[in-house]
């Protein structure tokens, strides 16, 4: 699965003398470690500069959120979500808002569905973005970081405009959403899509055909199908390693039945890849936000609910998301109180981040930041 | 095939397999209930107001206490009897504005409530199904789904129930064979993608803790839910053997509720620390947490001492001298929460 040491750097001399020396050792990546992406921890067995063995330890940034869905009421535990993966709060919401949905039978109005679409679109742009920015700047690329910040920080703004949030949204309820769409928001919205695919070529002109960028993610940490459905891993992980598997067209939900948009699926499953397939992916997004904007309804943006919602005794749901690292779902049991009895997190990053010893055996060290950065986790969503 | 990925089952839907169309009403609702809805808001809307009337009064109290500074007795009385008719006046106008307002809310109540049928079933088609009260989902047999059946002849009593809950496929199965029957679902009915386990507390109910699993089949796009009842002493046959996903998921539920997994390649904790004293997502596990000195790390503090959680920097030295008649034991339950029945 590995690339030989000697093939990546040409050099059959370098491999044989200085790497391959038969003495292990105990190396600790993390937690404090900046391309940990937070505080994740990797016990390695290193010989040389080869990685032998990889443990992770994780749960540095375990708060209880589940435990504290259960104090609350539906309506309650929406900002609960925002700090999960805090990177990427509308879509943890539009999670958990559709699961209470299910729940209880509310069906949201068109309107609200298109902005729940075009807020989970952008964040989707902005969740890439910044992987492309820390995992650029993880392998040494650093003026990539500034440009995605760049566009970030418009994407922040619009956010910031519709609910006065940057990061933590809170921007969705059950039933359909709090605020209608601001006045001129839409245009500066569309300015935004209509600047925004120019300014992905600029990434992919740093990067894409950059050699130093291919040297560093061409072969590496492959992913093959088998594995990766083995192992459950979702999102831009499983369609780099070539599975063509998309929430958003197998199991339909908001708006995305009624806007057109393609899969990016990648080839070989190696770090390359999946680093393609997020680009393009940002791309669709693009295109998603902007058929959503042209399409947008008139209309109310909340469906008829009850003031206290409350689950039927014994009923429970599943209810699952694509989110921008991977399959978002929710699993809430109700027991006739305006509480939730039991509210599980499918975590996208916990179950991502359960593959990466499998990437990293025979790697170098180096490789294995890049190997984190591809997998794109967020601790706060890992340990929840 | 049913469609467990409706995100959302339309209200009244009979099946999951009824599209989710937005536009289309499925079914009119409950005339009565929402006609009773109505006279609720408008006795609440009477209500309010007369309370807003009687929030209004005591502005004239206010005035009459200020009114006796002046020296004049004459004057004050003056003043009073003025704020008095003042009082009077504002009291009336606030019973005037309450009776409108209910008078006004109650007239169409009552002609909801007189004539709802009729009216009712005029407007019930035009109306878009997100304007209708929301019609929770409630639980089927699903004895005749094909994956239900195929896995009822092959494993027969192992599997307990089949039911549908807003389109999601629940099965009920015997812990004993919980691994050979994952095993079967992937192999036999390709759910080869296992979508997550987690677990679950009922500490009223005998064999307290659920196990829940959730997999996924790519060729029939559609999730199962498969459950396992167990308690703290027998453990679950792990099903990471069948999905290597199994691994973390399975620790998640031990760390977090205490159940054991026979055959697991690594029952440990995952996310709190080995040695953690207690199972947090338990329901009589405080939420505050517990104490994290003794009962933690008695090689650190002597009994009862250090840190109290829920007190902030309320540490404690080891070897307080304490009087014997206070009770030592911080207010939260520091002991170990396996033995409380709740």
């Amino acid at each position: 699965m590995s690339q030989p040491f000697a093939q990546a750097f040409g050099d059959e001399s370098l491999s044989d003398t200085l790497l391959n020396r038969s003495e292990e050792m105990e190396l600790n990546f993390g937690p404090q470690h900046p391309s940990t992406h937070g505080v994740l921890r990797l016990k390695l067995k290193v010989d040389g500069e080869r990685i032998l063995d990889c443990y992770p330890i994780i749960g540095y940034l375990h708060r209880g959120t589940e435990k504290l869905f259960e104090l609350h009421p539906f309506f309650q535990n929406v900002p609960h979500t925002d700090r999960m993966d805090y990177v990427a709060a509308a879509t943890n919401n539009l999670a958990y808002v559709g699961a209470v949905e299910k729940l209880v039978g509310l069906v949201v109005p068109p309107r609200a569905r298109y902005i729940r679409t075009i807020l989970c679109e952008l964040q989707r742009i902005s969740s890439h973005l910044l992987w492309l920015a820390t995992h650029a700047i993880d392998i040494g690329a650093m003026t990539p970081f500034f440009y995605c910040f760049r566009e970030r920080e418009l994407i922040l703004d619009l956010f910031e405009q519709y609910c006065g949030a940057r990061l933590t949204l809170n921007c969705m309820r059950p039933g359909g959403q709090p605020h209608d769409l601001p006045v001129g928001w839409t245009d500066k919205c569309r300015e935004f899509i209509d600047l925004f695919p120019s300014k992905v070529d600029e990434y992919e002109g740093l990067l894409t055909e950059n050699r130093i960028w291919k040297k560093r993610t061409v072969g590496v940490g492959v992913l093959d199908p088998e594995t990766a459905i083995d192992y459950a891993v979702s999102g831009p992980l499983l369609r780099g390693s070539g599975i063509k598997w998309d929430l958003r067209k197998e199991m339909p939900y908001e708006a995305y039945p009624e806007v057109e948009f393609d899969v990016p699926v990648g080839k070989n499953g190696d770090t390359y890849d999946r680093y393609l397939v997020r680009m393009e992916e940002m791309r669709q997004a693009n295109n998603i936000i902007r058929q959503c904007l042209e399409k947008l309804p008139e209309g109310p943006i909340m469906a008829k609910r009850p003031r206290v919602m409350k689950a039927a005794k014994d009923a429970e749901v599943y209810h699952a998301i694509e989110g921008p690292k991977g399959e978002i779902g929710f699993y809430i049991v109700g027991d006739g109180t305006p509480n939730p009895y039991r509210c599980h997190v499918r975590a996208p990053s916990f179950i991502n981040l359960q593959v990466v010893p499998e990437l990293a055996k025979g790697q170098l060290i180096a490789d294995l930041v890049a190997i984190i950065g591809t997998t794109d986790i967020v601790l706060g969503e890992v340990d929840r | 095939m049913s469609e467990p990925s409706d995100p959302k089952p339309p209200a009244g839907a009979p099946e999951a397999g009824v599209p989710a169309e937005p536009g289309v009403s499925v079914e009119p609702v409950l005339d009565k209930a929402a006609a009773e809805a109505k006279v609720d808001a408008a006795v609440a809307a009477a209500g309010s107001e007369a309370a807003v009337g009687d929030v209004q009064q005591p502005a004239a109290p206010a005035a009459d206490a200020a009114a006796p500074t002046p020296a004049s007795t004459d004057e004050a009385k003056a003043a009073a009897k003025a704020a008095a008719l003042e009082k009077a006046k504002a009291a009336i106008a606030a019973k005037a504005a309450a009776a409108a307002a209910g008078g006004g809310a109650a007239a169409p109540a009552a002609g909801a409530a007189a004539a709802p049928a009729a009216k009712k079933h005029e407007e019930d088609p035009n109306k878009p199904v997100w304007e209708k009260d929301p019609v929770a989902p409630d639980w089927k047999d699903a004895s005749d789904d094909p994956v239900a059946a195929a896995l009822k002849e092959e494993f027969g009593d192992a599997i307990e129930s089949a039911r549908t809950f807003a389109g999601d496929l629940t099965f009920q199965v015997k812990r004993e064979a919980i691994a050979e029957v994952c095993a079967s679902l992937k192999s036999r009915h390709r759910f080869t993608y296992l979508v997550d386990i987690c677990g679950a507390d009922y500490p009223k109910r005998e064999p307290r803790f659920d196990v829940v699993y959730h997999a996924y089949s790519f060729e029939a796009n559609r999730r199962v839910r498969l459950k396992v009842v167990t308690d703290e002493a027998t453990p679950v046959p792990s099903v990471s053997g069948v999905w290597r996903a199994a691994n973390w998921p399975e620790r998640e539920a031990y760390d977090m509720y205490g159940m054991r997994f026979s055959d697991h390649p690594d029952m440990t904790r995952i996310l709190l620390w080995e040695g953690f004293n207690g199972y947090p997502l338990r329901k009589d596990f405080p939420v505050e947490g517990i104490d994290t000195g003794s009962a933690i790390y008695p090689e650190y503090y002597e009994e009862t001492a250090g840190p109290v959680a829920g007190t902030g920097t309320g540490w404690k030295p080891a070897k307080a001298p304490e009087p014997p008649a206070a009770p030592a034991a911080p207010s939260v339950p520091a002991a170990p929460t396996e033995k409380q029945p709740s």
